[in-house]
Order: structure tokens, then C-alpha cells, then sequence
């Protein structure tokens, strides 16, 4: 398995990270502790904000992350998320039990990543019409089968991690979070070493990278691409869960906002790694925390909407500046064909 | 030259030329047979009569003169979203902006309806609605020159920028250009820059279907349509054969923002009067369903917007009447959408044998176009 360079361990992240990520982060850390030495309160709740702010683009980032890496673009991660918020939101009115709330949210996100993977392996349809069909009929189901006046019976409350949680700063930022939260974190892990340390992740960067190659070793790459789009969908989903059950306890028209396409922004700014989709999530995160906060502390005179662009304007900067230097995976976007 | 082929037989004979069209139309037209059965199917499941409700709609937007004219109302962006979609196809950018260039437009539009005083009509209706027309191009341009200057895709730049037009209008709407009274919106245009309606028949929509054409010309007669005809099917090739593919592509946008643009200006024009937040949300992803019904074809595109602007005229009959929510019409669009793209299913149900011209390839990769 040595013989391809490419497959092995993309070792440029950890130039990447050696680079830019070591400053990066003394900066924050200092940051951080200049931040709550002068305003305890708001540093707190700001950190705190960052984090889970990212979750639903760390979640919806790994489901673009896990498909471009199989070969299958997937633009439809907003409409996976919206209908997943949706539906998890309506387990939760039905039968109250949050838990089978979050499972019917992934359930849904994997059903649309089979959706997907039915339209660009199978039908061999343009990926990016195949995940715009998803975003229309996310948007028109939720729109037909929506009912004002519905709220969730409770949302996922935040768990403390023992004495962790006491701590200060560190404490209320990290250790006590609600579940989604800290699933998102730990799939980051868990993604990292499936994709490079597991015959499962050498087999999805071949069917992204090489296809043919990996098709002539015997792997089967249709399949292959099916399974991981749907795996994909499911975190989506989960992503979709987080907005209705844990972030907001309700659902509304169109909630998600965009965030599913932010996140595949944030997965280009992450190099289809997922320590760099977590690191560059986490940066989204903190302008959509930063714009909240100066929208209600009122301490600067610019008119809200202006604040309402930055996680947007970020977004497109990112994109800009760094599209042309991450390297995505060759065989993205093309349907196999078996010769 | 004696060689020269007759103009009859380049284009084939009359029968020839009616196969042609049948082989373009079947798809489209068994989509929209398909998710209307879909959607029948739904509305059952949710305890409708799906006879009533189609019947409602019918009724809705066709039955008498008020009803058409509310169509062809409903029509007249959704031509111009559609056209804006099929443009940038055909020069293989995929713009889902339509809705933000279309805000902008819309708000200059009602800017220099509101502002320009003293104009005669035949001055002040041209230049609001070129005014919003161009400040739709300028704002697709952005994602144009984004896309050629520094790679990043289309779809997610114009995605952004369609948060971004919000935001803009929102606060133009509620500060600078706002009417005085409570309510965030411009004051109403003033009467010579509406444009008028002739009995129940807006204007308007003659003005969107001579763009159509003139697009078509645009896209097929001239030099310019042949650059971005082929840029859009093959960018290498075009540089190789001399064609400044990142100019082609800022100029495909450009003329892509402007039709979305004039969408929006010909609606604040002809039917809102004024801007008001909140405006015709949705017409940039309707612009995609009837691009693609249309089959990317600038003249498809003006029957492919009646059936949506029926649908959208007749929703609210079909409310009142049958006691289906409007949204059903949002759901069969995204079902049109699915079957007319996913052209393999539909060719099997018709047994069309051989390939079709392929549909539109557009994912080639974020950084790669």
C-alpha cells in the first residue's frame, strides 16, 4: 500500500497546521485570558457561543467532508439539515422523547444522503443539480407540513463533566456542554481516525482520489460511495437535530440559514481534513458569536444589519483566498463508470 | 460555393424539425405529468382530494381574464429568474444568486422610481428599470470575478451574497430610502415610472418575453453567445482557441445578474409599487426549476415560467377552494425539478432509446471550474 504517495497520510495539514495553527492558537489562548482577566462574564459567554456555533458546521462540514473524500459533491446539506430539524422536531411534539427525536433527525439526513448517492452514483446526474433537488424539496416538505403554533416537549440540556466543569473558563466553555456538542467534537476524532488510520478510510480517499485503481484492486466504488453519502446524510442530520432539539427548541421556515453552505466553506477552509474543518469551524463559529454579541451589547454604532453579513462576508473572504490552495479530491464530482 | 447547404438542409425538414422538438419536449413533459401524480399522492396522504385541488388550480389561473393575467404577472419574473439560470448554464456557471441580484435590483428600481422627479414616463419606466437591471450585473459580477480571479465556486459565493443582498436592502429599506410611517419599505414609486397594464394583462411580461428572444439571439447568433456557448462546454478548449475565458465568465455573470436584476426591477414596477423586506422570497430557486425545464433554451424558458406562474397564480384558489396548503406547489416544483434532471428515469418510463444531449454537467469540483 506504500506505492501511492497520495493516498497515504496527506501530510501537508501538519505543515498546515505547524504553520498557521500553532500562532493561531497562542494568539487565542491570549486572547482568552486578556479577554477574562478585563471581562470575565461576556469572555465566557462568548467562548462558550463559539462553540456551539460550530457544531451544526463541524457536523454539516464532516457530511461534505465524508462524500467529497468518497468522489461525490454534495450541495445538499442544507436541505439535509432543514429537513432533519424538521422531522426530529416533530418526533419530539409526537412521542416527547428527545432521544428517538435525534435518532428520526439522522434517520432523515441518511435518507436524503441515499437520495444523493441514488441521483450522482446511480442516475449519474449532475451532483450539484442532485443537491439543489435536495435543498428545493427540503424547502417545499417543511414549508407544506409545517404548523405554527407546535413547540418541542423540552431540549438536550447541558451535561457537566464531573469536577471539569468547575474549573474556570475552561470549565463553562468546554465541560459543560449539551450532548450534541459534544458528539460534534468527538466525531471530529472519531472521522480523523477512521479516514486515515482504518482500511475503511484507505478505500474512501482511493474511491475519491483514483477510482478506477481502487476498482481494479476489487474494492466496489458505487457501493462504497453509497454507504459513505449515506453515513455522510446521517451526520447532516444530526447537524439538523442539534438546530430544533438543542439549540433552539422549536422549528422554523428556512432555519438553518445557510449553514449548510457555510459549512462546505468551512470544509475547503479545513483542507478535507477534520482537524482543519473543526479549527476553521470553530473561526465561523466565533464571527457568528461576535455578531451576536455586538448586535445586542449596542456598544458600536453600526446598524445591525451590517453585523448580520460578517459570518457571510467571511465565508466568501475564505473561500477567495483559499480555494485555490487546498487540493480537493481528484475524482470529485464525476459519476464511475465500470468499464 | 456550390457546396454551400441550403438553409433547409442544415436545419432539417419541417417533419425532421417536429421530431427534434418532440425529443426536446418529452422529458420535460412527462417530468411535470410524473411529480403532478407525486403530488396527488401527497395530497392523499394528507387528507385532500387531489381532483378538487388540481381542479382549483386550473381554475385559479386560467378560467377567465383576471385569472390569466395574474399568470402571466406571476410569469414575468420567473421568466427572467429562469433566463438568468439558463444563461450562466450555457456558459457553465451555475448562478443560484438569482435572488439576491434580484433584491438588488428590485430596491434600485424602487429608488429611482421614488427619487427621479419630473421625468416624462417614456424616460423615467426605462431608466428604473435598466437602473435595476444594472445594479443586478454589477452584483453577479462579484461572484463572477471571484470565481475567475481566485477559483471559489459560483454556487457558494452567490449563496452568500444572496444572505448579503438581504442584509443590504433590509437596511436600506429601514434607514437611508425609508418611507416615513412605521413600517421598514421604500415610499411607492411615483406613476411615471410604473409600467401599465392593459386591461388585466401586464405589460410587463411582453417586456420579459422580448428579452427571451433577444437572449436567444444573444446566445446563438452572435459571437460573443459562441464564446460563452464554448467556454461553457469546454473552458480549455476556449483558451486554446483564444477566448479570455475570465473575461467570458465575469461578462456570463454580469448578463446573468442583469436579467435577475431586471426580474426584480419589472416586479417593483409593474406589481409591488414600492420595496418591501421580505419581497418575492423563493424566485431565485424558482429560476432553476425553469431553467432546467426549459432545458437551458432562452425560449423554453418563457412556457416553463406560465406553468409556474399558474401554479403560483392559482395556489391561493386552491387554498380557499380544496383546503390545500399553498406550499404543495413548492413541493411539486422540487418533484419537476428532480424528474427533469434525473432524465434516465424519465427515458426509461418513454423508452427513449440512445442518449439524450446530456443534460448540463456543472460539477467539476469547487476549485477546478
Amino acid at each position: 500500500m506504500t506505492s501511492n504517495v497520495a493516498l497515504i497520510k496527506n501530510s501537508s495539514w501538519l505543515d498546515f497546521l505547524r504553520k498557521t495553527g500553532v500562532w493561531i492558537s497562542i494568539l487565542v489562548v491570549i486572547g482568552a485570558i486578556y479577554g477574562y482577566l478585563t471581562e470575565p462574564q461576556i469572555t465566557t459567554s462568548m467562548l462558550a457561543s463559539t462553540l456551539r456555533q460550530s457544531t451544526p458546521l463541524v457536523l454539516g462540514a464532516l457530511c461534505g467532508l465524508l462524500g467529497e473524500r468518497s468522489g461525490v459533491i454534495n450541495i445538499g446539506i442544507e436541505g439535509q439539515m432543514l429537513l432533519s430539524a424538521f422531522t426530529g422536531f416533530l418526533a419530539n411534539v409526537y412521542t416527547g422523547n428527545l432521544l428517538v427525536a435525534v435518532m428520526v433527525g439522522v434517520l432523515t439526513g441518511a435518507l436524503l444522503g441515499g437520495l444523493l448517492a441514488f441521483m450522482s452514483v446511480t442516475l449519474k446526474m449532475d451532483q450539484i443539480i442532485g443537491g439543489t433537488v435536495i435543498n428545493i424539496l427540503a424547502l417545499g416538505l417543511t414549508g407544506f407540513f409545517y404548523q405554527t403554533g407546535l413547540t418541542t416537549q423540552g431540549k438536550l440540556q447541558p451535561i457537566e463533566l464531573g469536577p471539569l466543569a468547575s474549573l474556570p473558563l475552561v470549565g463553562p466553555v468546554l465541560f459543560e456542554n449539551p450532548p450534541i456538542t459534544y458528539l460534534a467534537i468527538i466525531l471530529v476524532f472519531v472521522m480523523h481516525y477512521m479516514l486515515f488510520y482504518t482500511r475503511w478510510g484507505l478505500r474512501t480517499r482511493a474511491i475519491g482520489e483514483h477510482p478506477r485503481a481502487a476498482d481494479t484492486v476489487g474494492i466496489n466504488v458505487n457501493r462504497m460511495r453509497y454507504i459513505n453519502v449515506i453515513i455522510a446524510g446521517g451526520i447532516a442530520g444530526l447537524a439538523g437535530a442539534f438546530l430544533t432539539l438543542e439549540a433552539v427548541g422549536s422549528f422554523e421556515r428556512a432555519m438553518t440559514n445557510g449553514r449548510g453552505f457555510v459549512a462546505l466553506a468551512v470544509m475547503i477552509f479545513g483542507k478535507y481534513m477534520p482537524f482543519g474543518v473543526w479549527g476553521s469551524a470553530l473561526l465561523f463559529g466565533f464571527a457568528t458569536a461576535l455578531q451576536t454579541q455586538l448586535q445586542f451589547s449596542g456598544t458600536i454604532q453600526i446598524p445591525h444589519q451590517f453585523i448580520g453579513m460578517l459570518p457571510y462576508l467571511l465565508t466568501i473572504v475564505v473561500l477567495a483566498g483559499f480555494v485555490g490552495r487546498t487540493r480537493p479530491p481528484a475524482s470529485e464530482g464525476k459519476p464511475y463508470e465500470t468499464e | 460555393m456550390a457546396m454551400q447547404a441550403t438553409e433547409q438542409e442544415v436545419r432539417g425538414t419541417f417533419g425532421e424539425r417536429l421530431a427534434g422538438f418532440w425529443r426536446a419536449a418529452s422529458v420535460p413533459l412527462m417530468a411535470i405529468l410524473l411529480a403532478a401524480l407525486i403530488g396527488a399522492i401527497i395530497l392523499i396522504i394528507s387528507g385532500a382530494n387531489p381532483i378538487d385541488a388540481y381542479a382549483a388550480l386550473f381554475r385559479g389561473s386560467f378560467s377567465n381574464a383576471r385569472a390569466i393575467g395574474r399568470t402571466l404577472e406571476k410569469a414575468t419574473p420567473l421568466i427572467l429568474a429562469g433566463l438568468a439560470v439558463a444563461f450562466a448554464f450555457k456558459g457553465g456557471l451555475f448562478n443560484i444568486g438569482g435572488q439576491g441580484q434580484l433584491l438588488i435590483g428590485a430596491i434600485v428600481a424602487a429608488a429611482l422610481g421614488f427619487g427621479l422627479n419630473g421625468l416624462p414616463f417614456i424616460i423615467h419606466m426605462p431608466i428604473a428599470l435598466l437602473g435595476g437591471a444594472l445594479a443586478g450585473a454589477f452584483y453577479a459580477s462579484i461572484a463572477g470575478a471571484l470565481k475567475a480571479f481566485t477559483g471559489a465556486h459560483e454556487v457558494i459565493t452567490t449563496i452568500m451574497l444572496n444572505f448579503v443582498a438581504i442584509n443590504i436592502t433590509d437596511f436600506l429599506s429601514n434607514g437611508p430610502w425609508k418611507d416615513t410611517g412605521i413600517v421598514a419599505r421604500t415610499p411607492a414609486i411615483l406613476e411615471t415610472a410604473a409600467i401599465p397594464k392593459w386591461d388585466s394583462i401586464p405589460l410587463g411580461f411582453f417586456i420579459a418575453a422580448a428579452v427571451a428572444i433577444i437572449i436567444w439571439y444573444l446566445l446563438f447568433r452572435t459571437t460573443l453567445g459562441f464564446e460563452i456557448r464554448t467556454v461553457g462546454l469546454n473552458p480549455n478548449a476556449a483558451k486554446y482557441a483564444g477566448i479570455r475565458v475570465a473575461r467570458i465568465t465575469i461578462l456570463t455573470m454580469a448578463i446573468s445578474g442583469l436579467l435577475a436584476g431586471m426580474g426584480g426591477s419589472i416586479e417593483t414596477l409593474g406589481v409591488v409599487g414600492r420595496f418591501q423586506p421580505g419581497f418575492n422570497i423563493g424566485l431565485g430557486f424558482d429560476g432553476i426549476t425553469i431553467a432546467l425545464l426549459a432545458r437551458t433554451h432562452p425560449l423554453g424558458v418563457i412556457p416553463a415560467a406560465i406553468l409556474l406562474g399558474a401554479m403560483q397564480a392559482g395556489s391561493s384558489q386552491m387554498q380557499f377552494d380544496a383546503k390545500v396548503s399553498f406550499e404543495i406547489i413548492d413541493v411539486i416544483q422540487a418533484l419537476i425539478l428532480f424528474f427533469v434532471s434525473a432524465e434516465m428515469i424519465v427515458r426509461w418510463i418513454l423508452r427513449i432509446r440512445g442518449e439524450g444531449d446530456g443534460g448540463v454537467r456543472l460539477s467539476s469540483g469547487w476549485g477546478q471550474g
